[in-house]
């Protein structure tokens, strides 16, 4: 089934979605709608899709998005892409562990990487990065650190184990050099 | 004829031609050399794409038994080797540095493939530690994506040639005061707390991946993405259904 029909099909059953075809996927405008829509494809008894094969977020820039992928066992129909956007600030995403339960992972996974709230997750929190961890290491500005280079926690560490440094690493941590101007890097070409 | 300084040291070729009368002539050293590196085992653990083709090395085909090495013993405490096979993540590797601590000596590491070297393809990301060596001594790198079984024989037996070459009485293992417990990093807000351990390793004075390709590594932000409303870009030769809309068009 095409994603015009879908989108075609949906304004009848969930009349208040609104809901734009980009690419083959549906785009739920507004991510209030998201559970009424996924209901709505769910008890369809032409498409039934009771399947969520996966779920993954994704950083443009301006928008932080959540792709979802459904099929239908039953029917053998999929997959049928759905996106969600929200904004970088305030990034939330009502949840959809209770409509499948194999969302809960994954949900956690794209919490975990893109910093996305998922609203009516029973338990979300990092999955994959350690407790205390900080920032979102998928996201577009997230900036490693320089794994070559020591830094005054590790200075301190190193002296309380009793670990010898090199003074000339200790006077580099201890004094770095202004950072670079911080610009954008440009990026490869496609 | 006073004793050279020598004496003890019976040449190769007396002791071949002794051999071959069914006399056998050795030393203590060589002895004991000869039953630690015929009976190396190693630990049990794997922990990604490498650990198969360890595995392959361990099964029939390449037979690691051949070498007195097939015991993988599933405790640190009985094992002489530690195969470090596979990505060795920044979540993972407090786990890999207690249990080489945990290991009796004598110990010896191999780490295998690129990633428990230096990152391997995963050099790059913020979750990968670039390389074991950062934090405890390797005796035998061995490189490949992965390795290929006979490679890690080989490693193997690059191993029983240093052991060969240790001499018991300079083993720093029987020295007083050796202490070889290597701090365990702690997980921190950003990586790693320390990132290396500079008494172990430190950073090479020449970057040579950056005088290769011209460009440090790439830690600073990223702005750009595909603009999915805008026209779609020309499908790829290689696109993986043919729409029906569109059939092909007949040529004339
Ligand atoms: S070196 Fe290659 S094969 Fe080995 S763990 Fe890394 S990615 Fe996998």
């Amino acid at each position: 089934m095409k994603a015009e029909d879908i989108r075609a099909k949906l304004e009848k059953n969930v009349p208040s979605a609104k809901i734009k075809v980009v690419r083959d996927s549906l785009l739920v405008e507004n991510p209030a709608d998201l559970h009424n829509v996924v209901l709505a494809l769910k008890s369809d008894s032409d498409l039934r899709l009771d399947y969520l094969s996966s779920l993954t977020a994704s950083d443009f820039v301006d928008y932080l998005e959540t792709v979802y992928h459904l099929y239908s066992i039953d029917k053998r129909i999929g997959p049928v892409v759905l996106r969600v956007r929200v904004k970088r600030d305030n990034p939330k995403i009502p949840s959809l562990v209770a409509i499948y339960r194999g969302a809960e992972f994954q949900e956690r996974e794209a919490y975990d990487t893109y910093g996305i709230t998922y609203e009516g997750h029973p338990d979300l929190r990092r999955i994959f990065m350690w407790e205390g961890f900080e920032g979102f290491p998928m996201r577009k500005d997230y900036e490693q650190e320089d794994s070559e280079t020591l830094d005054k926690d590790d200075i301190e560490w190193l002296d309380r184990n009793g670990v010898k440094v090199p003074d000339e690493m200790r006077q580099k941590a201890l004094n770095p050099p202004a950072p670079a101007e911080d610009k954008p890097a440009t990026p490869p070409a496609s | 004829m006073g004793l050279t300084q020598n004496a003890t040291v019976v040449d190769d070729g007396l002791k071949s031609e002794l051999s071959k009368k069914g006399i056998v002539v050795t030393t203590m050293n060589e002895l004991y050399n000869w039953g630690r590196r015929s009976s190396i085992w190693p630990m049990q653990f794997g922990l990604a794409c490498c650990a198969i083709e360890m595995i392959a090395t361990a099964c029939a085909r390449y037979d690691i038994a051949r070498f007195g090495a097939e015991l993988f013993r599933a405790s640190p405490r009985q094992s002489d080797l530690m195969i470090v096979a596979g990505t060795v993540t920044k979540k993972m590797t407090p786990q890999v540095v207690r249990l080489y601590n945990q290991m009796a000596e004598p110990k010896y590491l191999i780490t295998m493939g690129a990633c428990s070297i230096a990152g391997g393809p995963f050099i790059d990301g913020y979750n990968v530690l670039r390389g074991i060596d950062r934090f405890i001594p390797v005796d035998v790198h061995l490189p490949g994506c992965p390795p290929r079984p006979e490679a890690l024989l080989y490693g193997l037996m690059e191993l029983q040639k240093k052991i060969d070459s240790q001499v018991i009485e300079k083993t720093e293992w029987y020295q007083k005061g050796l202490t070889r417990e290597f701090p365990i990093p702690e997980l921190g807000p950003r990586g790693l707390v320390p990132k290396f351990n500079p008494e172990v390793w430190q950073p090479r004075e020449v970057d040579h991946r950056k005088e290769r390709y011209g460009q440090p590594i790439v830690i600073r932000r990223k702005a750009k993405a595909p603009d999915l409303d805008a026209a779609p870009a020309p499908p790829r030769p290689a696109a993986a259904k043919p729409q029906p809309t569109q059939p092909p068009k007949p040529t004339v």
